[in-house]
């Protein structure tokens, strides 16, 4: 099963909407959270709607917005949308004020937002969009999740166009709290040199990306999104075979991966893992990182696919992404994602 | 039929029953599980209800050997799945066997201790009772606990997202990507969603009346409910017994307003309408129908005029289960499976507590007692959440 990719929106630490090429330059951040570059939201919201609207919401609204124009279409036929930790901002104010105003005289309004659902179905109420609407919350698969279930639905249906995307953001609370799980550097002057540089820890990200995703192709896609796996807590020997399984099942062989896009987290304890793996199966192929371009979260594999796509697209790979592979010629893009040990996961990207 | 997606399992824990068998004692006896509130300190203690599983963290992890330190989100979890694992008697290593769950609150449970400490001094506040604050987290301890280590899943679609997970998981089955799918849904009960639900003003100080004229707004429960779902080939190879089969499902948004419901019931019309479609049965043929009823003036109100609008005044017997239950959001989808499943294995349908007269507009008069002995073929369960989504799901007798 193919899904052509008809449109994208992406909202990243990177400057990844508007007109400009790809990383020309990357934005460097200095600390551990990499926030966003976010777009002038006006352009692409309602701005009485926009008010109302929470951080991620805007974010996702936006993402979503942008896919659809760049698909040329007003209304998908259904919306799905993967994240790993939902709303944050609206849960931590509603906590927040209903312990400090001890249970009395709260603003539903927060509450009502918090709920993981509220992007896909603000975008449903802003398109008036009926249709099938879902919302998956798997940490590091929230999004591949999307991606199955547009899969399966685009499978039966292949004339729909499905809003499918990954959104997940930083918020202060977020942040301090992942921090004291260790799981961030303690200080870091440039993210782009997180693989130049050996520490414990790795980089703070978040973004909003959409795509709009069909099973018939038009004439100017040039991308298919093949397929996708995941995996839960897996030992190397798991996902070795797993990768094996997941490229017969696609009739590819390890040779014929143009790039493989690596998920690696620059904690070199966390990423022992995919190494391994990746030296036992792609001794000789190129490999791409992205982490360091949009930091560690649960639906980073969206700005992955995202970045696939583009350099498919445009046919380069990006310097900071893979050094010295300019104008080679690109057909498979393997994407290996992996969290924090206990998420993994393949998409597979192939030019049309 | 060669591909049916059958129900070989069931699991439920509710404020009226920690398993099956008790679950419909209490249906028999009309016995409702609304009670003050106990599990935590509140000022709405004494004056909002709720429907507590009632059974303390300690006791629910000492019945599963599980960790104590658990959400109690997983902890209700874990004692449904294992429930409808046990029940299905599958070896789940044999088969490609996933499993699906749906959760809006997750770990809030602990997460509202830790915060208390944290909004003070973000320095302070006990990590371990943050660390499963993630929705999907209570999916992996009950992944954990079950051993299923293939495809694991949460859906957060507020109050649908157990029939959502349901519905996941009977399509992956169709399309021969997994052979077992255990799915469903788990919530807690919590201080956060009781001021949440407090602050809309839609939450009854006394015990909720579905459906009623005089209804004034839903009470709170707490609970999980999955089912195990096997495709025809899982079910012929191991021998097991079937429930029912999944004859249909639609999933729509109403894209009328983040928390209310259109006045005509487009979304959970088109839900329902689409199930049938799928089925390719007509409205005559539905025998039950699981309202979503919470009890608001607004869901009711709403949920009603689709019915009407589908069914005419020829309605099938229908209820709505949380008179007995509260309103167990995420967990609501699944519950309710269960007790339609229920119905179509024993033949009897559930009454609507505590319903005297119509809701004027409507004219719908709910099943008032508990009645058996019923030809009950074919089954429809309604969940709508909170952002729209609305969703139904169609049982049939095999």
């Amino acid at each position: 099963m193919a899904l052509y990719i008809h449109g994208m929106g992406n909202i990243s630490p990177q400057k990844t909407w508007g007109e400009s090429a790809l990383f020309s330059p990357p934005r460097d951040h200095q600390g551990s959270r990499l926030s966003c570059i976010e777009p002038d939201y006006d352009l692409y919201i309602d701005p009485r709607q926009l008010r109302r609207m929470s951080r991620v919401i805007k974010m996702g609204v936006a993402a979503g917005a942008m896919a659809l124009k760049e698909a040329g279409l007003n209304v998908p036929s259904g919306i799905i949308t993967g994240t790993g930790y939902g709303c944050l901002k609206d849960t931590g104010i509603f906590l927040g004020k209903m312990i400090d105003n001890k249970e009395k005289a709260l603003n539903p309004t927060p509450f009502i937002q918090s709920t993981h659902n509220t992007i896909g179905s603000q975008i449903a109420l802003l398109l008036q969009c009926q249709g099938y609407n879902q919302t998956y919350t798997q940490g590091a698969i929230s999004f591949e999740s999307s991606l199955l279930d547009a899969l399966l639905e685009l499978n039966d249906n292949p004339h729909q166009s499905i809003l499918v995307g990954g959104v997940d953001e930083i918020t202060t609370t977020l942040h301090t709290i992942l921090h004291r799980f260790n799981i961030f550097r303690k200080s870091s002057a440039s993210s782009i040199a997180l693989f130049n540089t050996s520490a414990a820890g790795t980089l703070h990200g978040e973004g909003a990306t959409y795509f709009v995703l069909s099973g018939e192709k038009r004439k100017n896609d040039r991308v298919v999104l093949d397929s996708v796996k995941t995996f839960f807590k897996p030992n190397p020997k798991q996902v070795t075979e797993g990768i094996r399984q997941f490229l017969e099942s696609v009739s590819l062989k390890n040779s014929e991966i143009d790039l493989v896009l690596l998920g690696k987290c620059g904690d070199q304890k966390l990423d022992n893992v995919s190494e391994k793996v990746l030296t036992t199966l792609f001794p000789e192929n190129s490999i791409g990182l992205f982490k360091h371009l949009s930091g560690e979260y649960p639906t980073a594999s969206a700005f992955a696919v995202w970045l696939g796509a583009r350099i498919i697209q445009t046919q380069q790979i990006p310097d900071v992404v893979l050094p010295g592979n300019a104008g080679r010629s690109i057909a498979n893009v393997l994407i290996y994602n992996s969290y924090f040990g206990r998420h993994h996961s393949l998409i597979l990207l192939r030019a049309c | 039929m060669k591909d049916r997606v059958h129900v070989a399992g069931l699991g439920v824990i509710s404020a009226i029953g920690n398993s099956v068998p008790e679950t419909l004692r209490s249906f028999h006896t009309n016995t409702s599980g609304i009670a003050p509130l106990t599990l935590f300190d509140s000022i709405h203690r004494g004056i909002l209800p709720v429907g507590e599983v009632k059974l303390t963290n300690e006791v629910l992890s000492q019945n599963s050997s599980s960790a104590p330190s658990l959400t109690r989100t997983a902890l209700l979890g874990i004692t449904a799945s294992r429930e409808a694992v046990s029940d299905a008697g599958i070896d789940l290593k044999k088969w490609r066997t996933g499993l699906i769950s749906g959760t809006t609150v997750g770990g809030m449970d602990k997460t509202e201790n830790f915060f208390v400490d944290f909004q003070k001094n973000p320095k302070k506040g006990r990590l371990r009772e943050v660390v499963n604050h993630e929705c999907g987290s209570s999916t992996e301890r009950l992944a954990e606990d079950l051993d299923v280590t293939g495809f694991i899943s949460t859906i957060n679609t507020a109050c649908s997202s157990s029939v959502n997970a349901i519905i996941f998981g009977a399509r992956l089955i169709k399309k021969g990507v997994l052979d077992v799918v255990i799915a469903g849904g788990t919530d807690a009960l919590s201080k956060f969603t009781l001021n949440g639900f407090n602050s809309l003003m839609i939450l009854d100080p006394n015990p909720c009346r579905p459906f009623d004229a005089n209804r004034n707004g839903l009470n709170l429960g707490e609970g999980a409910g999955f089912v195990v779902l096997v495709s025809e080939h899982v079910k012929n190879t191991d021998d097991l017994y079937s429930y029912c089969f999944v004859n249909g499902f639609g999933n729509t948004n109403d894209a009328f307003h983040q928390t209310a419901s259109s006045p005509e019931g487009r979304g959970s019309f088109a839900a329902m309408q689409m199930a049938l479609t799928m089925s390719g049965l007509t409205p005559a043929e539905i025998d039950y129908i699981n309202l979503h009823g919470t009890g608001t003036l607004n869901n009711d109100l709403s949920e009603g005029t689709a019915v009407s609008r589908l069914f005419g005044n020829r309605y099938p017997r229908l209820s709505s289960t949380k008179a007995f239950t509260g309103h167990t959001l995420g967990a609501s989808g699944g519950m309710e499976a269960v007790f339609s499943i229920l119905a179509i294995d024993r033949q009897c349908v559930f009454p609507n507590l505590r319903f005297e007269n119509s809701i004027p507009e409507l004219d719908i008069q709910p099943q008032r007692t508990f009645e058996m002995g019923l030809d009950i073929n074919h089954v429809m369960s309604n969940s709508f959440g909170f952002g729209g989504n609305c969703s139904s799901i169609l049982f049939s007798k095999n």
